[in-house]
């Protein structure tokens, strides 16, 4: 059961998407999970052969619980078996060590394939009577209810537990201001050409091909951090654990409440374009609850971009275990001085949280200043 | 496609960025941005979509013109009768920001 965040401790199978005996590669799909950030689909770190699996749907588990039992590839003539969790950095554990309760009133039975047109069809599945064995909740109950009261348009996306989020916000922020010792900077980017180049990239591309000042803002800052790595990574019980890449959680709000943090990995080396089709693609699953686990464990930044209708300039509380958290808030027009004359000018604050324990203001200033840099050269970003 | 035909594409549209509104009952003259609470990721894949949808080009510096439903739908009127008929009127423009800001909020 990979960890999707601090604040995560355990996590519901929901079903297998790969069968005993298939064979799979690094970023492969394997399963679907249930937590606190709605459904997520599992995504493997290993090569090798599904020798079996280890964990039934519908079990809750612990983090750390190893999901699937991997055999080696066939280069590997005998067939070394590993445990692996979904998790790079987490230790294989022999046993594991706890198993979570089910809830007091016995965890109702569900199959996945009912668990899933319950989801498709906005059907609760606390309301109904399962006719399976035990009382299992089948396709056809789902169905049959589904077809009693048809529902409109879903107010929310449908894979997503909005109080379930909000429980997961509560703790990861609360133990943020609990054991990081923050420190806040500021200060004020003048937008004018990173906003010019944009539009007059924007003249000559179809709409799906457009950028969004935020791209430039993300490389932005990913450029920043290769100079800056003690803002990029962890801090642990060691101390501060620099991150294996620059993988910026980006901030996305979710309609009706809420919000996650999915990574775009190696985000200092992707192009604009490519840095923008994979927010777009980001933003989109993120709001219909269909985000990989590795997206939501992977981030060794946060970034926070207010956008438009929103205010001038965002405190940020960090993400634990990351370390720092860079926003940006709304962009403004504002009177600047510019060559001796005032003249108006679109400007934006880009402020910096970042945790004492880890950094000093002086290199936090650095690097904020060099993100401002940057954003006068867009061509270069 | 008639003025209603347009109207329905739109409202459609809206509604598949702001599913939980009911994106027909919206005030013709209210900014699209407040009531629906969209951010410009979402403008984005509004002009996208209607792009794709109506086979037609919409310029970012005509972004301001789609600021509320009845602006939106008299541009795009226009923009489809252009494609058919020669002369044009120019609409006016409707000016709410530039285009090509930020993008989701947290």
């Amino acid at each position: 059961m990979p960890s999707l965040g601090a604040d995560m401790e355990a996590g519901t199978l929901v079903e297998w998407l790969k069968r005993p005996g298939d064979r799979v590669k690094r970023g492969d799909i394997v399963a679907v999970v249930e937590t606190q950030k709605g459904a997520i689909e599992v995504d493997i770190f290993e090569e090798g052969v599904i020798e079996r699996w280890l964990v039934e749907p519908g079990t809750t588990v612990p983090v750390g619980t190893p999901l699937p039992l991997i055999a080696g590839t066939q280069s590997t003539p005998m067939a070394k078996l590993s445990e692996v969790t979904a998790v790079p950095a987490a230790p294989v554990p022999v046993a594991p060590p706890r198993v979570e309760q089910p809830p007091a009133a016995g965890r109702v039975r569900v199959s996945p394939a009912a668990r899933r047109l319950a989801a498709e069809r906005g059907v609760s599945l606390d309301r109904l009577t399962g006719s399976g064995p035990e009382g299992a909740i089948l396709y056809g109950d789902v169905e049959r209810a589904a077809a009693a009261e048809p529902l409109p348009r879903p107010a929310v996306p449908k894979r997503l537990d909005l109080a379930e989020m909000r429980r997961a916000i509560a703790a990861a922020m609360a133990r943020s201001k609990r054991e990081i010792p923050h420190y806040y900077l500021s200060t004020t980017v003048d937008l004018t050409r990173s906003l010019a180049w944009t539009e007059a990239a924007n003249v000559t591309r179809p709409p799906a091909q457009r950028l969004l000042l935020v791209a430039l803002l993300l490389k932005a800052v990913a450029l920043a951090l290769g100079e800056a790595p003690e803002f990029n990574g962890f801090f642990t019980a060691e101390g501060f654990q620099p991150g294996a890449g620059i993988h910026l959680g980006t901030a996305i709000a979710i309609r009706g409440g809420g919000l996650v943090a999915p990574a775009i990995r190696d985000a200092d080396k992707l192009s604009l374009d490519e840095l923008m089709a994979q927010l777009r693609d980001l933003v989109a699953r993120a709001r219909s609850g269909a985000l990989r686990s590795s997206e939501l464990s992977d981030p060794t930044i946060t970034v926070t971009n207010l956008g438009e209708r929103s205010v001038e300039t965002v405190f940020g509380v960090i993400y634990p275990p990351q370390v720092a958290l860079v926003g940006f808030g709304m962009p403004v027009e504002r009177p600047w001085v510019v060559a001796g004359k005032i003249a108006p000018r679109r400007v934006i604050t880009a402020t910096l949280a970042a945790d004492h324990r880890a950094s000093d203001g002086h290199r936090g200033a650095l690097f904020l200043a060099d993100i401002d840099r940057r954003l006068q050269s867009p061509e270069k970003l | 496609m008639t003025r209603d035909d347009i109207t329905a594409v739109l409202i459609d549209e809206l509604g598949r960025i702001a599913p939980e509104t009911d994106a027909s009952r919206l005030d013709p003259n209210a900014e699209l941005r407040d009531e629906l609470d969209i951010d410009s990721m979402d403008f984005l894949n509004l002009v996208t979509a209607l792009a794709e949808r109506l086979v037609i080009e919409i310029p970012e510096t005509d972004y301001p013109k789609l600021a509320t439903l009845g602006h939106a739908v008299d541009y795009l009127v226009e923009r489809l009768g252009v494609a058919a008929v020669t002369s044009s009127e120019q609409s006016e423009p409707h000016h709410r920001g530039p285009p090509a800001l930020g993008s989701e909020s947290s």
